[in-house]
């Protein structure tokens, strides 16, 4: 069977980088596929490859990870600019990404707001499409 | 915030302080992107000898190799620079894809070890450049999680960046894709192998090393 687990962004903003990393990485050590709202600092994600990457042994041999997020079509208003900016500090709210352990998720194919999960046991495929 | 302003005043006292032929350059990408091939490259056209061994099996370099000064010339100028090869960057290592490569159990299982210290080093390693060259795979797709996150980090730092997008003697490769993926960065199309538009290469390269 195969879990999908939703986190909402109100559960990780609260934490610091490094209990945010610990807390996905048990969750995905569970076999748990990943859907977080928002998505991490560039920081945070090099953290994530980094404890992944001390972590690995016979039975976890790392993880799949994406995120998708809304591309800049246009010139924005300067204010408009700022606000996503601050919001950008604040925690990267926007966007989803999706975490899950490598021995389960085959390939996340990203293109770039589509998102297409492969499975290993290729009976599932699932596509998540962010507008 | 307060690491990026930290990052940013200590880049700029370096910059004061710093002569040229102490630039930093790394070579960062995915594994098999070519930055070893790359690094032989550069290697044997300025000092006639090559860096390190390039292989078809993932994570043949698992430790930071360096060359301490490499000078090249273009248009009557010079840029010296210390060339640093880092290990391919991946979130999974699995001991059974290297056995796919004729590689014993032990080999394999010794190989994944290494590489896992490899990526964790040259995460580490990113502090220490002045400017970097991401080597792509321009026949794999680019939108890959780890080539966002090498670029969004090094973006984070402000440190300058040519992407390489590598193997374009190959019939898949697609550079306006490269292009496409990242926008705000030069790109240039290479084969670090036969050395197609190395030269091209290697003049974008005085204007992303300042």
């Amino acid at each position: 069977m195969l879990t999908l687990q939703y986190i909402p962004l109100n559960e990780l903003e609260t934490l610091n980088s490094e209990n945010k990393v610990r807390k996905l990485l048990s969750l995905v050590k569970e076999d748990k596929i990943l859907l977080i709202e928002g998505r991490l600092t560039p920081a945070e994600e090099a953290h994530l490859i980094e404890s992944t990457m001390e972590q690995i042994t016979k039975s976890f041999r790392g993880i799949e990870i994406c995120t998708v997020y809304p591309q800049k079509k246009r010139e924005v208003q300067f204010f408009d600019k700022l606000r996503k900016e601050v919001l950008n500090i604040l925690g990267y709210r926007q966007g989803i990404t999706i975490i899950g352990p490598a021995s389960i998720i085959k390939d996340i194919k990203r293109d770039p707001t589509k998102i297409e999960l492969l499975t290993k046991n290729n009976k599932m495929r699932r596509n998540v499409t962010k507008k | 915030m307060l690491k990026k302003i930290g990052s940013s005043i200590k880049r700029f006292l370096s910059s004061l302080f710093k002569s040229k032929k102490h630039v930093r350059l790394g070579l960062y990408g995915p594994p098999n992107s070519g930055k070893t091939t790359l690094a032989n490259r550069i290697c044997k056209d300025w000092l006639g000898e090559e860096m390190g061994v390039a292989s078809r099996i993932p994570h043949e370099t698992r430790e930071i190799q360096f060359k301490e000064t490499v000078t090249i010339k273009s248009n009557g100028k010079e840029l010296s620079f210390k060339l640093i090869d880092t290990p391919g960057i991946a979130t999974k290592i699995d001991y059974e894809d290297f056995l796919r490569f004729n590689l014993s159990q032990k080999e394999a299982k010794e190989r994944a070890k290494e590489a896992t210290k490899g990526v964790i080093e040259a995460i580490k390693w990113l502090d220490n450049m002045d400017a970097v060259v991401v080597v792509l795979d321009s026949t794999r797709n680019p939108y890959s999680q780890v080539n966002i996150t090498i670029i969004g980090n090094l973006a984070a730092r402000d440190i300058p960046v040519l992407i390489a997008a590598n193997k374009v003697d190959l019939r898949k490769a697609n550079i306006k894709k490269v292009e496409s993926a990242f926008p705000q960065y030069k790109v240039m199309g290479i084969s670090a192998e036969r050395g197609d538009n190395i030269e091209q290469f290697y003049k974008t390269l005085f204007k992303v090393v300042r």
